[in-house]
């Protein structure tokens, strides 16, 4: 065994080490019955959203084209009913899946970037740029979110890009938080002291000893940042200001609701792009929570 | 949890325990004159608020002055004026002047109380939003309490018991509540409710047929306000539960636990007298982050109920478009938050005996 070690290239050691640890993790994650509904779950709506175009001629999202009654219940040509120009609410929910999915995935993504590079950055270098960068990440954290994204669309105006950046902007700070808070332990332990006195510049040491360290964290905190950014946008939707060209669970159940479908009673079209959401978002949740046990074992309870 | 070290160095920003209780700057001065703890704490928090509700103002001027472009392009959209007409509807709104005087203005003008006037109701904003603030006080105020007390009796207990079918069976109803679009909820719960069943009413929070005596007044209120409060209560409680849950969690390993039981005290006892006020402490943050956001929590409810407060206020104006009325409850909302912030801080010092000794 020591001589194949000892054969190895720092970067294979490196990489072995990587997929032992993942694997580590892949069992402990495993082990968690609800996170593996949740990812079983998730699965099964991302191909959904990869594969609406195959199911679902986009045709069916045509006002003009529609061939049903004005808000019909269910039947056998339209299984979820109508809205109120004769589309199928199937075929609304199924092709919404796509943008929800899409704005909640991009938006986390660009927060996550956004507050993994404050949070590093604040922690590591620390000084004057590290006190205003933890006074600004506060800040946000403070304001309320929706109050702030409400009314930065009302001026922005509204496009897939404005709602994106504007979930993003209003969720960066908790991941900033978060890791600055890891970055400052990692960066008391001897190795990094050991990287320093080696000569190691901030560029290594942040990206080689810190990232790698913080990463964990980032992936439990995206798990979790995507429902959120999800039931953001469904809300500014809802409100009426989303992408008016585009068709997300949010704004069906605009149209639904700026079209009496509650005094109609149409429940059909209340009930799928609605489920649908919350579907998503326990999905994700109940990932990002077994995520969060894998790395932090005092939440798991009675596992060994 | 870590324990609140002094900084060596003095600096906030390498400080790890200011990740727990954003308390925990340079203690008192070793020698010199003895300031307080208190006066000095005090003074740092106050500051960091003041430059906070500074920080407030200029980015309300900022997003509505300056990114919103001409407002007198929104106003006169779909309308043919002449450029006289414009220019005296600029003078009329102060736009005329140089932008930095329009920022002295708008700076001097809110914090003497005058938020301007309303587009849509031509009408002074701060006498439109003292109207409306007794609905939304009253709306989620009783939400806020409810789930707050709701999500802490289950979360204690659900913590206590960590695995137990309680604890799942809760974890699992909260979460799943927690995971509903609260608007879809609202719609949902006045299909089933106010129209199939029709319990209650659909929206609004009095009827115009309802006798003008106090009692019947306020039953026809509290008539109106079961399914706002049901739907507000329903989405946000979980977030107490697992807050309240995962903090008895950090404490139920704890040695003066053990000590508890130890002198005889029953489980129920151990549970309420000495690991609850210790678990409440790290929640105290979030319960004034609630009540900050007390006056503009409800912004969703208010609008699936046509509840007429200030965060359907707030929705109205953005389509008219109200860039004043917009702008001043954006400072409204955001400040109340800062200030509930800077109280939860205030309050720890006199709580959190850790901070008066770091």
């Amino acid at each position: 065994m020591s001589t194949a070690t000892r054969a190895m290239s720092p970067r294979a050691v490196r990489r072995a080490r990587r997929r032992r640890a993942v694997a580590r993790a892949w069992r402990d994650y495993r082990a968690q019955r609800s996170g593996m509904v949740g990812l079983v779950v998730l699965g099964a709506i991302v191909l959904l959203a990869l594969a609406a175009p195959l199911l679902i001629d986009a045709s069916a999202l045509s006002v003009t084209q529609a061939t049903g009654g004005r808000m019909s219940p269910p039947s056998a040509e339209f299984p979820l009913g109508t809205d109120e120009t004769g589309r199928s609410v199937l075929a609304l929910t199924v092709w919404g899946t796509r943008l929800s999915l899409l704005i909640g995935l991009t938006a986390t993504v660009a927060a996550i970037l956004v507050g993994t590079l404050v949070g590093i950055t604040s922690g590591h270098v620390g000084g004057w740029y590290g006190w205003i960068a933890l006074r600004v990440s506060d800040w946000f954290m403070v304001l309320p979110s929706l109050v702030v994204a409400i009314a930065l669309l009302a001026v922005l105006g509204r496009s897939f890009a404005t709602t994106v950046a504007v979930i993003a902007l209003v969720s960066w700070s908790s991941t900033a938080r978060l890791v600055r808070a890891q970055t400052l332990t990692v960066q008391a332990r001897p190795y990094l002291e050991r990287a320093r006195a080696l000569g190691a510049g901030h560029w290594h040491q942040m990206t080689r000893h810190i990232l790698p360290n913080v990463l964990p964290l980032v992936l439990a905190s995206a798990t979790l940042l995507v429902p959120s950014a999800i039931l953001m946008e469904s809300s500014l939707a809802w409100l009426g200001l989303g992408d008016p060209n585009v068709v997300s669970w949010g704004s069906i159940l605009n149209r639904a609701s700026s079209n009496g479908a509650v005094s109609a009673h149409a429940w059909w079209y209340l009930l799928p792009p609605g489920l649908a959401i919350l579907i998503v978002v326990a999905a994700f949740m109940m990932c990002g929570r077994a995520l969060e046990a894998v790395f932090n074992p005092r939440l798991r309870g009675e596992a060994p | 949890m870590t324990a609140h070290r002094p900084s060596a160095d003095g600096g906030p920003d390498r400080d790890p325990s200011a990740e727990q209780a954003p308390a925990a700057g340079p203690g008192t001065a070793p020698t010199g004159r003895v300031t307080t703890g208190f006066g000095r704490y005090l003074l740092k928090h106050l500051s960091g608020a003041a430059v906070s509700l500074l920080l407030v103002l200029f980015s309300s001027f900022f997003i509505f002055r300056l990114i919103a472009g001409d407002p007198i392009d929104q106003l006169t959209r779909e309308r043919p004026v002449t450029p006289e007409q414009r220019e005296a509807m600029r003078a009329e709104l102060g736009l005329d002047q140089p932008l930095w005087n329009q920022f002295l203005d708008y700076i001097t003008g809110t914090l003497t109380g005058d938020l301007g006037t309303s587009l849509q109701y031509r009408q002074p904003i701060s006498e439109l939003v003292l109207e409306r603030l007794p609905a939304t006080l009253l709306l989620s105020g009783t939400g806020v309490v409810l789930a707050v007390l709701l999500g802490f009796w289950i979360g204690t207990r659900a913590g206590w018991k960590q695995g137990s079918r309680f604890d799942r069976s809760h974890v699992a109803a909260g979460l799943l509540l927690y995971s509903a679009p609260t608007f879809w909820l609202g719609m949902i719960v006045i299909l089933v409710f106010a129209r199939y069943l029709g319990l209650f009413p659909v929206n609004g929070m009095r009827s115009a047929s309802t006798p003008d005596g106090l009692l019947s007044q306020a039953l026809d209120i509290g008539h109106h306000m079961v399914l706002p409060v049901l739907t507000y209560t329903a989405v946000v409680y979980a977030g107490y539960l697992m807050v309240m849950r995962s903090s008895i969690l950090d404490e139920i390993g704890a040695d003066y636990l053990t000590t508890a039981r130890a002198k005889g005290l029953r489980d129920d006892a151990v549970r309420r007298r000495h690991a609850v006020p210790n678990a409440l402490l790290p929640t105290i943050t979030m319960v004034f982050l609630a009540i900050g956001n007390i006056v503009n929590g409800a912004i969703i409810t208010e609008t699936v109920f046509s509840w007429p407060g200030l965060g359907s206020l707030f929705v109205s104006s953005i389509f008219y478009p109200d860039r004043p009325m917009l702008q001043a409850l954006f400072v409204l909302f955001s400040s109340s938050t800062i200030i509930a912030v800077l109280c939860a801080e205030i309050l720890y010092w006199f709580i959190d005996p850790r901070i008066r000794k770091s």
